[in-house]
């Protein structure tokens, strides 16, 4: 095995080295590690961020009635249930021939960006904003929401409404915050009362103009450590989202655009129910969690970013004013340098944010909501894919059905999914920049769970490489040295990686 | 004036030939059960019904009622008994609420609630049971039975179809289908059947409706099971063949 110390995935003698692991990084939904490799100068050779948990959705799905999987998918997460609530669905549409109802789908949307809206709220306020506000290696002690509670206590309640009102628009169209079952193949089981309606639209104003101030404390932290947060874990990457048909953000339905690390597209408005066609999966022997790439450019230079960065820097247009106007601040910031950082993440997830409440509150005065017509079946067909963007990015469900109206097959691409490479490159270049050659401390530790945080990864939701799961014990002594190390690769041989 | 018996300290009025449950239901008073169905000949078997009479047990679906029994229900120990026979049904099949269509009108679940049962508290036995999917108008899961032999009841004494019947014996007791084939699609079994409408939980389903009800209509979202005495006492079918405690269960 060649060292490839450049890009730091695989150390080639890792018997020589020291082994240090981040377990469990913290501030993000589900378990993950990251392992360091490091030599008696302490430089680094090998970083990589492994998922520790495995979740088989993938399979357990098989068999069940495919009207269950919108409400069994979800539970996949507690975080964004509603991505795959909604993303398997809009596939059991495929299956079940439906053209939505007006109001089937303005209720599915209004549910969805409830979702964005408290998602992002959650992100930004409780995960991220102690690292944003303290600093990276501030009082360990502090570096929490019981932290920014008692330092910026109105920064703190303002991200626990805001949460809140999101939460309170996946009731009322899912009937319940967690785990509803409102969207349902072919439509959606509930319309918005006038009275929900009116309960909502009481406290809209209120949420748009918090958004508003959170786009201004995203931006304000560009602003004061410019250099930090444009160098910060940065790296060129591919990006892949959806857009409307006319360009415009669309975080419901669309067309798939991708686009190189210098701009250039490589397709748009692509059909999605074909996305196979341009997307594939990689598995290595050390991650639950699959690597996808775009098919053209192949594995080791396919693969690209999602979420909420891509899809603000590559759309045309943001179809609400407020919003928009907040993109093109973001866009011309310092010579357009915050739409390639990795905590540019955090700004763009704020205006989208804001495009959510915006959106709420234009889909409240509209009157389909209060329409009667629910479901639409039309011909059966044997396969189905959901396509939407989720809170942290492009989320793909793919269901086959037999004519005994059982699930044949399934495949979930997961936003964090397609991240995985993005998340392994900027953790790996923080490691360059922080952690090669200095006395390593927790500050600088949590360095990396910056740049992990920064994507919003759902490891929970990501980890599905039924199959071919590797799995590594380790032998510690009582000291919790480690003694020796046996691992199964993917391709089921077993070895001593050292 | 009718004669009566004592049911945890009130009187209960009762005709000659009613069971303790009957007269219990009819007076508005709720015995926590499963397998007791009014349209059809008390069965026993789930044992949910158990009262304490004179210091001994007994189903109260099957004992007649008798003047001047004192009957407890309601009280600490018989609850804690029916909260262990609730757990062991969870532990004996896959009951899966949160993906289950039935949640929301499922009597296990709602007596789940209902009885406090808050842990499992039992090592699940996750049997494998196929799902019958061969119909094209109904749906078997057979991970949720429990084995009330309502369905089984229902196609033969109603339906006269015998669509059902259970095989086995002890643990490996289980719900087959009458065909020389096993699978519900060679059967005659139709929708508008009585065995369609009787399962307390979510094996018998007509397809392709699902969680079509939104969380809130339910029939067990409102009110929990205890509450819905009334509603179950005029457990009688009506001239259409419906009756109020099938109301809800799709």
């Amino acid at each position: 095995m060649t060292d490839k110390k450049d890009n730091l995935e695989t150390a080639a003698h890792p018997e020589k080295l020291r082994r240090v692991a981040i377990d469990p990084v913290s501030r993000v939904e589900g378990h993950g590690k990251v392992t360091l490799l490091l030599d008696e100068n302490d430089r680094v050779h090998q970083v990589r961020l492994h998922i520790v948990e495995f979740r088989g959705f993938e399979k357990f799905i098989q068999g069940r009635p495919f009207w269950e999987a919108p409400v069994m998918v979800q539970r996949l997460c507690g975080i964004c249930p509603v991505s795959h609530h909604i993303a398997a669905s809009k596939a059991m549409d495929m299956i079940v021939g439906s053209q939505l109802t007006p109001t089937a789908e303005k209720v599915r949307r209004l549910m969805h960006y409830g979702q964005i809206l408290q998602s992002h709220a959650l992100h930004f306020f409780h995960l991220c904003s102690p690292d944003l506000l303290f600093g990276f290696d501030s009082d360990v002690a502090k570096r929490n929401i019981v932290g920014i509670a008692a330092a910026y206590p109105e920064i703190a309640k303002q991200g626990v409404l805001l949460r809140k009102y999101g939460q309170e628009v996946i009731r009322v169209t899912a009937g319940k915050r967690i785990h509803g079952t409102g969207s349902i193949p072919g439509g959606v089981n509930k319309n918005v009362s006038v009275e929900e309606r009116d309960y909502l639209l009481k406290d809209i104003g209120q949420m748009i103009e918090w958004s508003r101030a959170s786009v201004g404390i995203a931006r304000q932290l560009f602003e004061q450590n410019l250099d930090l947060y444009n160098s910060f874990g940065r790296f060129k990457a591919h990006t892949l989202n959806l857009v409307r048909a006319d360009g415009a953000l669309d975080l419901y339905h669309g067309g798939l655009r991708a686009r190189d690390l210098n701009g250039n597209t490589l397709f748009d408005h692509y059909d999605y129910s074909h996305y196979w066609d341009v997307i594939f999966e990689d598995v290595k022997p050390w991650s639950y969690m699959k690597f996808p790439f775009l098919r053209s450019l192949g594995p080791e230079t396919g693969w690209y970013r999602v979420g909420p960065l891509s899809r603000v820097t590559q759309c045309d247009f943001i179809p609400s004013p407020l919003a928009e106007e907040q993109r093109k601040v973001f866009m011309a910031f310092n010579g357009g340098s915050a739409t390639g950082a990795t905590l540019g993440f955090h700004w763009a997830r704020m205006i989208e944010m804001l495009h959510a409440a915006e959106v709420i509150q234009e889909l409240l005065h509209d009157p389909d909501l209060q329409g009667n017509d629910l479901v639409n079946i039309g011909k059966r067909q044997a396969r189905g894919v959901g396509v939407i963007e989720a809170p942290r990015g492009t989320l793909i469900h793919h269901y086959k059905v037999d004519e005994h109206d059982q699930i044949t097959r399934c495949n979930l691409i997961v936003s964090t999914t397609h991240n995985n490479q993005a998340m392994n490159e900027a953790i790996r270049q923080v490691a360059r920049q922080y952690i090669d050659g200095r006395k390593l401390t927790e500050g600088l530790l949590n360095h990396i769970e910056v740049a992990i945080r920064a994507f919003d990864p759902c490891l929970s939701c990501a980890t599905h490489a039924l199959g071919k799961m590797p799995l590594e014990v380790e032998l510690l002594d009582a000291e919790g040295g480690r003694v020796d190390v046996l691992a199964r690769a993917s391709d089921g041989t077993f070895c001593s990686p050292g | 004036m009718s004669d009566t018996f004592q049911l945890d300290g009130a009187s209960v009025p009762f005709e000659p030939g009613q069971t303790v449950m009957q007269a219990a239901l009819a007076a508005g008073h709720y015995i926590p059960h499963l397998c007791y169905h009014p349209e059809f000949k008390p069965h026993g078997s789930c044992k949910l019904c158990t009262v304490k009479v004179g210091g001994r047990t007994a189903a109260s679906c099957t004992m007649p009622a008798e003047v001047g029994l004192n009957v407890e229900s309601n009280i600490e120990e018989m609850n804690g008994l029916r909260r262990t026979l609730v757990q062991m049904l969870f532990a004996e099949g896959n009951h899966f609420c949160p993906s289950c269509e039935k949640s929301g009108n499922c009597m296990l679940q709602a007596l789940g609630y209902d009885l406090e049962v808050h842990t499992a508290g039992f090592r699940h036995l996750y049997p494998d049971r196929p799902v019958d999917a061969s119909h094209p108008d109904i749906l078997l899961d057979f991970n949720r039975c429990i084995l009330c032999e309502l369905c089984v009841r229902a196609s033969s004494e109603v339906d006269g179809k015998n669509v059902f019947a259970l095989s086995g014996r002890g643990i490996t007791k289980h719900l087959i289908v009458n065909a020389e084939s096993g699978l519900l699609k060679d059967t005659d079994i139709a929708l508008t059947d009585k065995a369609m409408q009787v399962c307390p939980v979510g094996v018998i389903l007509p397809k392709r409706v699902g969680f079509s009800v939104p969380i809130g209509k339910r029939r067990y979202d409102q009110r929990p099971i205890s509450a819905q005495a009334l509603d179950d006492a005029p457990r009688q079918a009506d001239a259409s063949g419906s009756c109020a405690a099938c109301e809800g269960t799709p």
